[in-house]
């Protein structure tokens, strides 16, 4: 039974680790679905869980290759603040003076200025690290002061409010979706390019005449990568938009609402940026030079530099792009919130570390994926989740979550010397 | 005794770490289809000599000519364009990805969209690999799961793969078996006919005798001197490496 189903695993092309952490999220999906009679496992949980791991996540793939490189950036979550900070205040009280309140270019701007200030900062900290070789844990613990500092220097302590209605679509909520038909639209897009891409690979790789995996083996995969996608904007577009909003919204569009009228949500825009940011992330990481040499500068810097390549530059593209998303993470959270304070990001660099780490992500460099980073987010926003709703505190939640990563870590360590990789 | 004109000349090469001189005042050159052997115990700094021609290290003083034009050597790219390539005693593998990965590292083929093309190295790694070790087969697996023999093999196609003009090796058979050893021999002379020019750092003399053309021996950083290896006997460079005494009654540069 069990070289049965391992090799049917083989045959498939499957990754163990990917299986493991899938499982790991299913039984956490279950164990607390029958605590709370089911309610966990509602499309309205599903909803909220999957917006609320989002800006998370989107850091997350950025950590790999920071890790990957054998770094640490440890000043993101104060980052997220600082920049969260600095864009809620220029459209509050810059941007309107110059446009008018309510400006249909305010989120853009916000939106732009948000990832080139992560960028930037991002790419100046690479910079000390890579070229006046400073370690990365000092220079992004450095970071972490100097940002919360410069974030409350910014409006004085004072919460920005409200944000732009546009740029708040960016945070998710009743308004912040695809709507039911554009989500379904979405699904089917994207099952059919996720077929192509299988499609496509598997003649390239036929072409050069290298083995195959079997056609059902393929076509068992096309189906469950269509039918995962299917399923998620299923869920997605079961849950309703409650009374209330239904009201604002359908007087915003001049319908008239009536009792026993129903609109779903679909899939939340928030986790429509984390999928692109994703598959982005994960063309970078497989398909690009710069990915290339992010894993053989992890592997070995040594071999990498005498390969011809610059190291100290890869240092600050790293760390540049790790700025630029957590200038996107930093988009999602204060427009999910609608508000900035001080208190904006506190302990995100942790949350991002540990899913980047519980994806498979190795510290000693070299290894980590990106769909393991934004599973490892997801498991670590179900987990806390799942606590809330059954009614754990919050001291024990911190318990929970700590001992779930330091276990994570070492069956990911024990699995990786049984398999030698 | 050679009228061409060297593939490498190196001029005076200097170069210290913190005070120590660790190459003083060295000259080498190397000519087509030519194998110079560089002898010297652990510490000589036969292999910081090497690095300056591989880019590693960047010289504090002397000069590099390729096909007597003066050649600027600031990295491993700018050696790369003079055709140098390297094989290192380390073999800077990355260990985390495969074969054609570390075989291309640095130059990947990409398609036409400017994304590495995996399909088309791989295609390519196996080719030379069917050339240089036809029992290789883990072409998938990362470079860590490989044996000792199979690593050199990987790093061995990377610098004949490129169109090498210069080959460094250093210490190539140094964790070989007796028949990986073999066949870095053949591969050598397979190079030398194709009028590659190639150091050979060792410090196995018969190694240098079977190999080589001629030994440049060094010492304390120095250049004890350069000598036809079919002049000389074992003992004559034995004395060299470990005295720094010229062998009398032979031509030595």
């Amino acid at each position: 039974m069990q070289t049965q189903a391992k090799s049917l695993i083989d045959k498939l092309g499957l990754d163990v680790r990917l299986l493991g952490m899938i499982g790991a999220l299913v039984v956490i999906w279950v164990v607390f679905g029958v605590f709370t009679d089911g309610r966990f496992l509602s499309p309205r949980n599903f909803f909220n869980v999957s917006v609320q791991s989002a800006s998370v996540a989107v850091m997350a793939t950025g950590m790999v290759f920071v890790i990957v490189t054998r770094n640490i950036d440890l000043s993101v979550g104060s980052l997220l603040g600082f920049i969260g900070m600095a864009t809620a205040a220029l459209q509050v009280q810059v941007l309107p003076d110059f446009l008018g309140l309510g400006h249909w270019s305010i989120w853009i701007i916000a939106a732009l200025f948000a990832i080139a200030m992560g960028a930037t900062i991002g790419a100046f900290q690479g910079w000390i690290i890579g070229y006046l070789t400073v370690p990365a844990f000092i220079v992004t613990l450095g970071g972490f002061l100097v940002y919360r500092g410069a974030m409350w220097w910014v409006t004085q302590g004072q919460t920005q409010a409200p944000l732009d209605p546009t740029f708040r679509l960016l945070g998710g909520g009743a308004e912040g979706t695809l709507g039911e038909t554009v989500s379904w639209a979405f699904g089917l897009f994207a099952s059919v390019a996720a077929v192509a891409m299988m499609l496509l690979s598997r003649r390239r790789k036929a072409s050069h005449g290298f083995t195959v995996k079997p056609a059902w083996a393929e076509g068992i995969l096309m189906a469950i990568a269509a039918g995962l996608i299917m399923c998620f904007v299923w869920i997605m577009n079961s849950y309703p938009i409650p009374k209330g909003a239904m009201k604002r919204m359908t007087k915003a569009q001049g319908i008239e609402y009536t009792d026993g009228m129903v609109w779903n949500h679909g899939v939340a825009i928030p986790v429509l940026i984390l999928l692109v940011v994703a598959i982005v992330m994960t063309i970078i990481a497989r398909r690009t030079r710069f990915g290339r040499y992010v894993y053989a500068t992890g592997g070995n810097p040594e071999a990498a530099e005498l390969s011809g390549i610059n190291t100290r530059l890869l240092t600050v593209k790293v760390f540049a792009l790790m700025g630029a998303l957590t200038g996107i993470a930093s988009i999602i959270a204060s427009a999910r919130l609608n508000a900035v304070d001080v208190g904006l990001g506190t302990l995100d660099e942790l949350r991002v570390i540990a899913a980047a780490v519980i994806g498979g992500t190795a510290l000693s460099g070299g290894a980590g994926t990106i769909y393991g980073a934004v599973i490892g987010a997801l498991i670590m926003q179900s987990l806390q989740s799942g606590m809330a709703s059954v009614g754990v505190d919050a001291p024990l939640q911190n318990i929970v979550v700590g001992i779930v990563l330091v276990f994570a870590v070492w069956v990911d360590i024990v699995y990786r010397r049984r398999t030698g990789a | 005794m050679n009228t061409q004109t060297p593939l490498v000349e190196m001029r005076d090469m200097q170069i210290s770490f913190g005070g120590i001189k660790a190459v003083d005042h060295v000259s080498v050159d190397l000519y087509p289809g030519e194998v110079v052997g560089l002898l010297g115990h652990n510490g000589a700094g036969k292999s910081t000599l090497i690095k300056i021609l591989s880019g590693a290290y960047a010289a504090d003083g002397g000069e590099i000519y390729v096909n007597g034009e003066r050649a600027e050597i600031h990295n491993p790219r700018d050696a790369r364009k003079y055709n140098i390539e390297t094989i290192y005693q380390t073999l800077a593998l990355a260990d985390n990805l495969d074969a054609a990965s570390n075989l291309f590292l640095g130059r990947e083929l990409v398609t036409s969209f400017g994304t590495v093309d995996d399909d088309a190295m791989e295609a390519e790694c196996r080719k030379i690999m069917g050339r240089l070790n036809p029992n290789f087969q883990k072409f998938a697996e990362p470079v860590s799961a490989l044996s000792g023999g199979q690593r050199q093999s990987v790093a061995i196609a990377r610098a004949v793969y490129f169109d090498a003009k210069i080959l460094i090796m250093d210490e190539p058979t140094a964790a070989l078996g007796p028949h990986e050893t073999q066949m870095v021999s053949e591969l050598i002379q397979q190079l030398k006919s194709e009028g590659i020019g190639i150091f050979l750092i060792s410090h196995d003399i018969h190694d240098v005798l079977e190999l080589c053309d001629r030994a440049s021996v060094m010492k304390n950083g120095e250049l004890v001197g350069t000598v036809d290896v079919k002049d000389v006997t074992d003992d004559d460079l034995l004395g060299m490496i470990i005295l720094g005494k010229k062998p009398e009654g032979v031509e030595v540069s």
